[in-house]
């Protein structure tokens, strides 16, 4: 069902965990539909020196998180945010058609996580892809 | 501990018997006779064919002629239905059923209604059994047939189907059972039990895949779903496929044999609710007494079943679960939400069956390993606070 890949970043998620103080966190999905993603971004001068993440949820939705968080750790928070699902999807080998919403997800988290830097810092710039009214900005409204 | 196979998803499928494998070859390499020919060789098919039957007539209590094989326990279901319905609807066009039947149960009355059935889906309680005065209280001046299963297949609750069969009789309605789960775990007698109709399956207890029965009770008019040349007394065309019907008659013989094992099968799926639901934040889904004997079905908070399962499989368990993940539909199981459950609380359920082929080891292996597991997802999960 899963590739290679997805199932290494399952059984052995990188950076599982959380950052005290984070420069940035942020949280996608929601229980009811049974992922819920939470990323926290530790940020030094525009450039991302830590991420971890928490993950309740299958098996593409850990895989996801684990490997978005790889792709975006050492990178400026410009570069994160052109982080996209597709290229987690790739990145992972694949995933089955029913599981591509976690790479949406894992894209979304880590806007979200942005977004909330951002806000932290009034920072006023656009998010790609980000229309401010995405599921995640309603999370709480569940 | 040391690594093993466990396999604990029997209510999936049974690894196929060593005997009722044995008994189905000289169909496949010497016996391979049409029943229907006239010859020789189809006389010597045809003989066994009889013989089969009425075997397995005798072990669920029943005469040979009120026996139909299918090619699996959904064509049963489907047949029953879809037949008692057609046959009986000039005189009514309402079915009841539960919120808890097999999808080959649900989707079949749902499509009914697509042809003009009207259908009530009757609510269980947190057990998941539906009372006989439900059912008496459900039945209108239209209804003509209540399918209510006997085990349920996700949370192994045993329905009061005599109760059931003995409200339907009183009020003149016919009584269908999906017994795919409960034939060959508990003893069943059909003549005694009083419904009309009945299906089963042969996978669920060690025959191959690929052959079911369907009991119609002497006198019982239901239209048939398959036309063809006559077999099984004109009630389903296609040529009998006798080496899965020798198979599934030795199955079911054994099965009948080993039920006295059921008591240790029950106490290894006893220990292993004990056990399980010490963990914090654990619920077990289902009956603590009308319960199949290798059911268990827990619920573990803040962790998703999918990736439960993934683990058991990599430390070498196989088991189920009633995650929305381990489908095609972002609903978890319409089992687990029939019994109240909440959809965050469903998508974390574990569903162990055992059955003969299970040890005391393996029970010890699977607390072991399950107990690890959940520990190890709630520690990445942000909903987990210790």
């Amino acid at each position: 069902m899963y590739s290679e890949k997805v199932m290494d970043h399952f059984s052995n998620p990188r950076n599982v965990g959380e950052i005290e103080n984070a420069s940035g966190v942020g949280e996608v999905g929601n229980a009811k539909c049974g992922d819920i993603m939470k990323m926290f971004l530790k940020i030094e001068e525009g450039v991302i020196v830590d991420v971890k993440f928490k993950t309740f949820g299958c098996g593409a939705a850990v895989a996801t998180s684990s490997m978005a968080t790889e792709m975006i750790k050492g990178k400026t928070v410009e570069e994160a945010l052109l982080l996209t699902n597709k290229a987690v999807v790739e990145a992972l080998d694949g995933l089955p058609p029913a599981k591509i919403h976690c790479s949406v997800l894992a894209e979304e988290a880590v806007k979200s996580a942005v977004a909330d830097y951002y806000k932290k810092n009034g920072i006023e710039k656009e998010i790609p892809g980000c229309t401010g009214d995405c599921a995640a900005c309603h999370l709480h409204d569940h | 501990m040391e690594k093993r196979f466990v396999y604990a998803d029997n209510a999936a499928t049974t690894a196929p018997l060593p005997e009722a494998i044995a008994e189905m070859m000289p169909y496949l390499t010497e016996k391979w006779g049409n029943p229907s020919s006239i010859h020789g060789k189809g006389e010597e098919a045809k003989a066994a064919l009889v013989a089969y039957r009425e075997k397995i007539a005798g072990l669920l209590g029943c005469e040979a002629g009120e026996l139909l094989f299918t090619s699996c326990g959904t064509e049963a279901d489907n047949h029953a239905i879809r037949g008692a319905a057609y046959a009986n609807a000039r005189n009514g066009k309402h079915i009841i059923t539960t919120k808890v039947e097999h999808p080959a149960v649900l989707n079949t009355c749902r499509a009914l209604e697509k042809e003009g059935f009207r259908v009530t889906y009757l609510e269980v309680d947190e057990e998941g059994r539906v009372s006989p005065e439900k059912v008496d209280a459900a039945i209108c001046e239209d209804t003509v047939l209540v399918s209510v299963m006997y085990a349920n297949n996700e949370i192994g609750t045993v329905m009061p189907i005599r109760e059931i069969a003995d409200v339907c009789r009183k009020r003149g309605v016919l009584c269908m059972t999906d017994a795919v789960q409960a034939v060959g775990s508990v003893p069943i007698s059909l003549h005694e039990l009083g419904v009309d109709l009945l299906t089963a399956s042969g996978h669920k207890i060690g025959a191959p895949k690929g052959i079911g029965l369907l009991y119609i009770k002497k006198g019982t008019r239901i239209k048939n779903l398959i036309e063809g040349g006559g077999q099984e007394r004109g009630r389903r065309g296609g040529t009998e496929n006798l080496p899965y019907i020798a198979a599934f008659a030795k199955a079911l013989e054994i099965a009948y044999e080993r039920l006295d094992d059921n008591g240790r099968i029950a106490k290894m799926r006893d220990r292993l609710i004990d056990e399980l639901t010490k963990i914090p934040r654990s619920r077990l889904n289902g009956s603590r007494t009308e319960r199949l004997p290798g059911n268990v079905n827990i619920s573990f908070e803040c962790i998703e079943g999918e990736s439960i399962l993934l683990l058991m499989d990599m430390a070498g368990i196989c088991c189920s679960t009633g995650s929305a993940c381990s489908s095609n539909s972002l609903d978890p199981s319409h089992v687990l939400l029939a019994i109240g459950l909440p959809h965050e609380v469903a998508h974390g359920s574990v569903r162990l069956t055992l059955s003969h082929g299970n040890t005391e080891e393996d029970v010890d292996y699977i607390i072991e390993k399950l107990t690890g597991i959940v520990a190890r997802l709630r520690a990445m999960s942000p909903l987990w606070n210790e």
